[in-house]
């Protein structure tokens, strides 16, 4: 077939793909998810688990080591017939924390260790590389074997330019793929569907094959069987130990490869895909390795001596002349290379941008930075980071040689991700598992994989001298990288694998014994390690209570920050239908919004705030046992948050206050709308009496006029009344105009003491004044500083109780501040009754034709409070005492 | 011998008013202007009828009405509270402390005189 066409078809599935996802992101983003996201597609986006290692590689695997490759399917197949017990809990987990790969796993566990994050990242690209080298290599392979079978003459230049072309394509098209946009929750609806087209077509690309093979060439399943037996295949020996490892190692790496938790936890983790999954995927992977054996029993037979078992998927039916069968076993090779590479390197470059970069690059960014720019460098650091894997692949291809079987170079990745595996146990089911302890088990692990099966796996005189091979570390014989301890005789990757994962577990168990963890990570470990008793008391049944979306709203701004909480807003009522930001309070979103803000203030605090809003005033005593639970785990381990503490506390003390004031200002409310309703009644009582009476007619004339002029006089007491309410609201609303001026105060008080002369009861009142103290100018409003004075004048006329009464007016000035005594003779008020003269209505006398409603000294504390100054009831004077003060030059306030 | 009314109204106003409706219908009215010693006043005057303000200075008219049911001279007098706050609370304590008839403030002149008449049983 000639290598433009076979290039072409490439290209026209690639852009087949293309259109796929971009019709799945398309439908995703006008919201209609539906079947997107559906057991099926989460079934099928999990098989990117084979890659073109198993896809090319089981074959050859099973051509050199009889039936062992069955392990690599094992592993995933307890792993996920096993879900109830771990993949559960990683899903529920995910969820809740918001989880973007394994390492913010990890990290999150772990009191949000950025450390923790890049050791994770570190071990995954590390890890990885072999793996993205496997797919490169197979590519490779797969292109060369169609070159050489060109007959026009045409032939590959050689493999390493091939793979350069392999692994740029690979990049760009993950590039063009999976950072086309950025969504916080890291899913990408598109990039799952086109993973999913291509698991079906790796499976009916290797069925194909496979019925072509049993049916086509062997003649039946019973001939077939037959050369089984006769094969060398059969011949191969079960080794139990090789066994358990490699089950070990495949489940292992089926839950902490950085891909497969990508489309397992990130894209679509959900409990109900995952019951699907937990035999859906079974039964995917025993479709897949259904004629694993036939073909390679086959290709052993039918093929050359010396051709390579891992291309037998395509030199089987290429050599019995079936083009297009092998074309179509090109495309499944091609896509399960494809698929791997996508999602390996979009979960790697998650990684590498938001435990690396980001962290590194939010110390170091300008401080005029906006949002935009954030975006743009975590957009650029997942494209470099994309063509940084790829790089790193194509190197390990290259300094491997690129000859190494496929499936060895596999297994050196699956040993390397499992070295993530007793730290995300350890983490999810030991609150006693530390950061430190997390990070020695982590660091030990990839060392010892490193030294006993990374490095040793690029052959010897690479990367490890010969020397160091044969007598170890500086010439020490039991540190050989494939001899551990004096081990010897064992199969290299048990030998990687056992050490690499005692010493492993053995760190972080120990370390973890002998470090103490942290607030956070305290907090975050129980979140991890009880997850499902949050998830079972957690936020259901906000049915019942009626939410007002703007109170969510400010609460939730309080706690996520003014920009976030309007985003999450808005999208909800986009979700809706609705215009504007604000979405309903529908039960789902209070929900979802509760656990939003439980991962800022814990869940428990979260719900008890929600609770308050919906309407469900009353926190119940599990509520309060739960916050304090939290704010008690806080208290008994936090120096770092020992401030977050004292600021909550303090709210829900200025909370309570408040609370108490509202109480307090609710009871004054209905006790001033009672008085008020009384001390309107009264004079309207009188009016309506007496004109009723007058308008029956038949009364002598001084009745008359004297019943006139009650009614005239409670007409008055009426309007006055209302006027002082007027005033009062004006006054205490502070919408009050203040007519500023520079005003003598001399003046003001004789202006005051001329209006009050006539207030009744007219006697004789001596009033005492030093003039010359009194001759000094103020800046304020004269008007209402003359209220204040006629007020006090007039209730010292009205009720001085002396025979003689006298007022003694006394100015003094002090630091800007000017104080005007106003002091009579008469026996004062009593000192119970001090406090409560300036509230409203706190006449304290019985006699009502006193005058005024029982404002006036309420007035006077606004008025005064609106001067920028005092009043108050000076005791001990003899009298009745009161004090005003106030700023000598009163500024324009701003408001 | 015309029926003998005391009114105890803290608001000469309104006292004056009320005075002038009943006697203008025959009746003796006397006043009080405040609640202290007027439960002694009924027993010593033993009305027909007594006319009681809520909200009196010294002694509150639900304490005059309690006095005034707790003493068995006076107990069967017939009461008329009258109030200008007129809340709901306040007629349920008026008609616990054994209140005939509440009235709220303002009332028409013809409404207080079918009242006084109806109470005493003209």
């Amino acid at each position: 077939m000639p290598f433009n066409i076979l290039v072409l078809s490439c290209l026209a599935y690639v852009a087949f793909l293309f259109l796929v996802a971009f019709l799945a992101e398309r439908r995703a983003a006008m919201g209609r998810i539906g079947w997107l996201r559906s057991p099926m597609i989460y079934t099928l986006s999990l098989s990117i688990y084979c890659t073109a290692w198993t896809f090319y590689g089981a074959v050859g695997y099973a051509a050199r080591s009889g039936l062992e490759f069955v392990t690599i399917y094992l592993g995933p197949t307890l792993v996920f017939v096993g879900w109830w017990l771990l993949l559960r809990k990683l899903v529920v987990i995910g969820r809740q924390q918001r989880v973007t790969s394994i390492a913010d796993l990890i990290s999150s566990r772990f009191g949000k260790s950025n450390l923790l994050g890049v050791v994770v990242t570190l071990l995954a690209v590390v890890a990885a590389t072999p793996y993205i080298a496997l797919q490169l290599q197979s590519v490779t392979l797969s292109f060369g074997v169609f070159a050489s079978e060109t007959p026009e003459g045409w032939a590959l230049p050689d493999r390493d330019s091939t793979a350069i072309w392999v692994a740029g394509g690979l990049a760009l098209f993950t590039i063009l793929f999976g950072t086309r946009n950025l969504d916080a929750k890291e899913q990408h609806h598109g990039v799952v569907l086109a993973i999913a087209v291509e698991a079906v077509v790796k499976l009916v690309a290797l069925l194909a094959v496979g019925i072509f093979v049993v049916w086509g060439l062997a003649g039946g399943p019973a001939e077939l069987f037959e050369r089984i037996d006769a094969s060398a295949i059969a011949d191969w020996d079960l080794q139990p130990g090789r066994w358990a490892g490699l089950i070990f190692v495949s489940g292992a790496a089926v839950i902490c490869l950085p891909r497969m938790f990508q489309v397992m936890i990130v894209e679509d983790g959900e409990e109900r895909h995952m019951a699907r999954a937990s035999w859906a995927f079974p039964l995917y992977l025993l479709l897949m390795s259904l004629f694993i054996i036939p073909i390679a029993v086959m290709g052993l037979e039918r093929m050359p001596e010396g051709s390579n078992p891992d291309m037998f998927m395509l030199t089987l039916p290429l050599s019995e002349g079936q083009g297009t069968l092998a074309m179509l076993a090109f495309l499944g090779g091609f896509s399960s290379a494809t698929s791997m590479v996508i999602v390996e390197s979009i979960a790697l470059a998650t990684m590498v941008s938001n435990h690396v970069v980001m962290p590194i690059w939010l110390r170091l960014r300008p401080k005029a930075a906006m949002s935009g720019d954030v975006r743009r460098i975590v957009i650029l650091s997942r494209r470099l980071a994309i063509v940084g894997v790829l790089t790193l692949g194509y190197m390990y291809y290259r300094l491997s040689g690129g000859s190494a079987a496929l499936a060895a170079i596999g297994l050196i990745a699956f040993v390397g991700v499992a070295q993530v595996l007793p730290v995300l146990l350890g983490g999810l089911y030991w609150r006693g598992a530390t950061r430190l302890g997390a990070v020695a088990g982590l660091v030990t692990g990839f060392a010892v994989w490193a030294y006993t099966l990374y490095l040793p796996s690029f052959g010897p005189g690479a990367a490890l001298s010969v020397a160091v091979f044969e007598q170890g570390l500086g010439g020490i014989g039991w540190l050989r990288p494939q001899a551990l301890f004096g081990v010897e005789g064992m199969d290299p990757l048990l030998h990687a694998l056992f050490w690499s994962m005692v010493l492993n577990t053995v760190a972080f168990c120990l370390v973890s014994l002998f470090t103490f963890p942290g607030p956070v990570e305290r907090m975050q470990g129980a979140a991890f390690v009880n997850v499902f008793d949050a998830e079972a008391a957690g936020p259901q049944g906000w049915a019942r209570g009626r939410a007002e979306p703007e109170a969510l709203l400010v609460m939730t701004q309080r706690i996520l920050g003014k920009e976030a909480a309007l985003a999450v807003f808005a999208a909800e009522a986009r979700r809706q239908g609705k215009d504007g930001y604000l979405p309903d309070a529908t039960p789902d979103f209070v929900a979802g919004l509760e656990r939003r803000l439980a991962g800022s203030v814990g869940a428990a605090t979260a719900h008890a705030m929600i609770s308050q809003i919906v309407g469900r005033a009353t926190v119940s005593v599990e509520d309060l046992m739960a916050v304090a639970n939290e704010t008690a785990q806080i208290m008994e381990y936090s120096a770092e948050l020992e401030s977050q503490r004292e600021e909550l506390t303090r709210t829900a003390r200025q909370l309570r206050e408040a609370n108490e004031k509202l109480t307090q200002l609710s009871v004054q409310k209905d006790a001033f709308l009672s008085q008020i309703s009384h001390e309107l009644r009264t004079p309207m009582t009188s009016i309506r009496a007496f004109s009723e009476i007058l308008t029956e007619g038949d009364l002598p004339p001084e009745m008359v006029a004297n019943y006139g002029r009650i009614i005239h006089e409670e007409a008055i007491r009426l309007t006055r009344l209302l006027d002082d309410l007027l005033d009062l609201s004006v006054l205490e609303n502070g919408s009050v105009q203040l007519n500023l001026g520079l005003a003598n105060l001399q003046q003001l008080i004789d202006r005051a003491l001329a209006s009050a002369s006539h207030t009744r009861p007219e006697r004789i009142f001596v009033i005492h004044r030093d003039l010359p103290s009194e001759n000094l100018f103020v800046r304020t409003d004269a008007d209402r500083l003359v209220q204040v004075f006629i007020n006090l004048i007039s209730n010292a006329r009205k009720y001085c109780d002396a025979a003689a009464p006298e007022l003694k007016i006394t100015v003094r000035q002090r630091a800007g501040r000017v104080s005007v005594d106003f002091v009579d003779n008469g026996s004062g008020i009593p000192k119970q009754s001090q406090g409560i003269i300036f509230e409203k209505f706190a006449r304290l006398t019985d006699q009502t034709r006193a005058g005024g409603a029982g404002l006036g000294l309420a007035i006077c504390r606004e008025v005064m409070a609106n001067l920028g100054g005092t009043i108050g009831y000076l005791p001990g004077q003899g009298g009745a005492a009161f004090r005003v003060t106030l700023p000598l030059r009163l500024e324009q306030q701003a408001a | 011998m015309a029926s003998h009314v005391l009114l105890i109204e803290d608001e000469p106003n309104i006292a004056e008013a009320i005075r002038f409706i009943l006697s203008r219908d025959g009746w003796q009215v006397s006043m009080r202007a405040d609640g202290l010693g007027a439960a002694e006043a009924v027993r010593a005057d033993r009305p027909d009828l007594v006319i009681l303000d809520l909200m009196l200075p010294g002694c509150s008219g639900l304490e005059v009405v309690e006095a005034i049911r707790a003493d068995p001279a006076t107990e069967a007098v017939p009461v008329l509270m009258l109030t200008a706050k007129g809340q709901g609370r306040d007629r349920e304590a008026a008609e616990r402390a054994g209140v005939n008839r509440f009235m709220t403030k303002p009332f028409s002149n013809a409404d207080i005189l079918a009242s006084v008449r109806e109470l005493v049983g003209r």
